[in-house]
C-alpha cells in the first residue's frame, strides 16, 4: 500500500431511480473518529448516499469503501450476502423512525443480532446490554417492550442496539427528527457523548445548531451534487455559495 | 316441528359430525402446510418458484372447490390415483384452503414493516436470520385472525364431501331426509351443529389471538 486509505471513501457515488438521478458522482472522504453531518434540502439525496454507504441502497455506479473493502461489491448472490453481512456489522445505522423490533424486549432486541452473529455466552451477553443500556442512560429499562417507551428512549435504544455490534462507523437518518422537540436533547446528548468518544460518525440532520455543536466537518448536498462542505464555522458563518446561503437562510431563522 | 324426531336422530349427527370436525382439522393442517410452501414460494427469489406458487393460487381459486373435489375423486383413478373419499375430502379440502391460507401469509408477511427488515439487515444478520427472527413472528401475529377467516370458510367447506359420498354431517343430514321425509327438521339440525364447530372455533381464534399480541 503506497498511501494511506481514507477510513470511509465514496467514489464517484452514482444513483438513479429510473430516469431520477439522484446522486451525482459524489465524492466523500471521511478520516477515522470524524464527525460529518450532511445537510441539504428535502430531496436531495442526503438519505440515498447515507443508505448507500451500507449498500441498503446499492449504488447505480462507483465505489464505497470502508478501510481496506470495498462495501459494494458486484458478487453472486450467495457470496455477495456472506460479504455484506460480515462488513455491516461494522456500519452501524441509525434510522429516523427508530425501527426496534416490537416482539421483543429492550434486551432481546440489542441482543438480537450479537447473539446470532458472533460468538458470545450469556453472561456476555448480558454485560453488552447494561454496558451499552447504561451508555444510553436507560439502564431501568431493559426488560420493557417498545411499545412501553417514549420516542426519545425508543432512538437511544436504537443506538444501543447498533453500538452492540461494536461498529466502526455510525450512521445517523436524521435521529430526531420523528419526535417531539423535548425529547429530541437526550437523543443529541447521547450522540455527542459519542463524539466525545471519537466514534466515526456521518450524520443527516436538519438541525443546524447541533451540526454545528459536534461536527468536524459539514456537506451541503443540494439535488444529488454535493455543493459546498468544510468546518462548520466556514459552512455556517460564511459559506460561499449561493445556494448554500439561501438554504441557511432558512433553517438558521426557522 | 317434529321434535321426537330430532331427539331420535341427534345422536348419530353428533357421531357425524365427529368425522366433519376430523375432515376440518386434517384438511386445516395440510392447508396450513401448502400455505406456508405456497407463500415461501410466491416470497422467492427464484422466478421458477414465483410462478408456480402464482399458478397454484390462480387455478385453485380460479375454480370450484367442488369441481377440483370431482377430478380428484372421479377422475383420479382414470391417472392411477386411487383414493377412499374421506382422504380425497381431506387432500381435496386441504390444496384448496392452502392456496387461500397461501395469499393470507404472504400478505402478512409483506404486512411487517420494511424497516423492520432493514434494521435487521443493517445489523448484519442474514435474510433467513432477518425472516425467521424478525419477520415472522411479527407476521404470524397479523396472519391469526385472517386465517381464523380462512378456517371459518373450511368448516363449512367440509359440507362439500358430502358430493363424494363420506358420512359427514351434510350427508347423513341427506340420508335421514331420504327416510324420514323431513327436510326442515332435519337441515336445522345440521344448520345448527355447524354454528357450534364454527362458534367454538372461533373463539379458539381470538384466544390464541390474545395470547400472542405484543403487550
Ligand atoms: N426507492 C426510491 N424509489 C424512487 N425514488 C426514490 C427512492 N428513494 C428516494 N427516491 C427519490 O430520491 C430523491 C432523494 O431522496 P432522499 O430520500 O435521498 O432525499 P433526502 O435528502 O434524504 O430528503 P429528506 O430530507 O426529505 O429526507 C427524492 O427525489 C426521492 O423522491
Ligand atoms: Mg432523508
Amino acid at each position: 500500500m503506497t498511501k494511506e486509505q481514507p477510513f470511509i471513501d465514496v467514489r464517484h457515488a452514482q444513483k438513479k431511480f429510473g430516469a431520477l438521478e439522484v446522486l451525482k458522482d459524489i465524492n466523500l472522504q471521511v478520516e477515522k473518529g470524524q464527525i460529518v453531518a450532511i445537510i441539504g434540502p428535502s430531496g436531495s439525496g442526503k438519505s440515498t448516499l447515507l443508505r448507500a454507504i451500507n449498500d441498503l441502497d446499492p449504488l447505480t455506479s462507483g465505489e464505497i469503501w470502508l478501510e481496506d473493502k470495498q462495501v459494494n461489491k458486484d458478487l453472486p448472490h450467495r457470496q455477495y450476502e456472506k460479504h455484506i453481512n460480515t462488513v455491516r456489522q461494522e456500519i452501524g445505522m441509525v434510522f429516523q423512525h427508530f425501527n426496534l423490533f416490537p416482539h421483543l424486549t429492550v434486551r432481546q432486541n440489542i441482543t438480537l443480532a450479537p447473539k446470532m452473529l458472533k460468538d458470545i455466552s450469556d453472561d456476555e451477553a448480558n454485560q453488552l446490554v447494561e454496558e451499552q443500556l447504561a451508555k444510553v442512560g436507560l439502564s431501568e429499562r431493559i426488560d420493557f417492550y417498545p411499545s412501553q417507551l417514549s420516542g426519545g428512549q425508543k432512538q437511544r435504544v436504537a443506538i444501543a442496539r447498533a453500538l452492540a455490534m461494536k461498529p466502526k462507523v455510525m450512521l445517523f437518518d436524521e435521529a430526531t427528527s420523528a419526535l417531539d422537540p423535548e425529547l429530541v436533547e437526550e437523543v443529541n446528548l447521547v450522540m455527542k457523548s459519542l463524539a466525545a468518544e471519537h466514534m466515526t460518525m456521518i450524520i443527516v440532520t436538519h438541525e443546524m445548531t447541533f451540526a454545528e455543536s459536534v461536527c468536524d466537518r459539514v456537506i451541503f448536498m443540494d439535488e444529488g451534487v454535493v455543493v459546498e462542505e468544510g468546518p462548520p464555522d466556514v459552512i455556517f458563518k460564511n459559506p460561499q455559495n449561493e445556494r448554500t446561503k439561501n438554504f441557511l437562510r432558512k433553517h438558521l431563522n426557522g | 316441528m317434529d321434535y321426537d324426531l330430532i331427539l331420535r336422530v341427534y345422536p348419530f349427527f353428533l357421531q357425524a359430525a365427529l368425522v366433519t370436525v376430523q375432515l376440518a382439522v386434517l384438511s386445516t393442517v395440510l392447508g396450513l402446510a401448502c400455505g406456508a410452501l405456497g407463500a415461501y414460494a410466491r416470497l422467492s427469489r427464484m422466478s421458477v418458484l414465483r410462478f408456480i406458487g402464482a399458478a397454484y393460487v390462480s387455478v385453485i381459486r380460479g375454480t370450484p372447490a367442488l369441481i377440483q373435489l370431482f377430478i380428484l375423486y372421479f377422475g383420479g383413478p382414470q391417472i392411477g390415483i386411487q383414493l377412499d373419499a374421506f382422504s380425497a375430502g381431506v387432500l381435496g379440502l386441504g390444496i384448496n384452503i392452502g392456496a387461500y391460507m397461501t395469499e393470507t401469509m404472504r400478505g402478512a408477511i409483506i404486512a411487517v414493516d420494511k424497516g423492520q427488515v432493514e434494521a435487521s439487515r443493517t445489523l448484519g444478520m442474514s435474510g433467513w436470520q432477518t425472516m425467521t427472527r424478525v419477520v415472522l413472528p411479527q407476521a404470524a401475529r397479523l396472519m391469526i385472525r385472517p386465517l381464523g377467516v380462512n378456517i371459518n370458510a373450511q368448516i363449512k367447506g367440509t359440507a362439500l364431501v358430502a358430493a363424494i359420498s363420506v358420512v359427514e354431517l351434510t350427508y347423513t343430514a341427506q340420508r335421514y331426509i331420504g327416510s324420514t321425509y323431513k327436510p326442515f327438521e332435519m337441515f336445522l339440525l345440521a344448520g345448527l351443529i355447524y354454528m357450534v364447530i364454527i362458534y367454538v372455533t372461533g373463539k379458539g381464534v381470538s384466544w390464541i389471538d390474545r395470547q400472542v399480541q405484543i403487550k
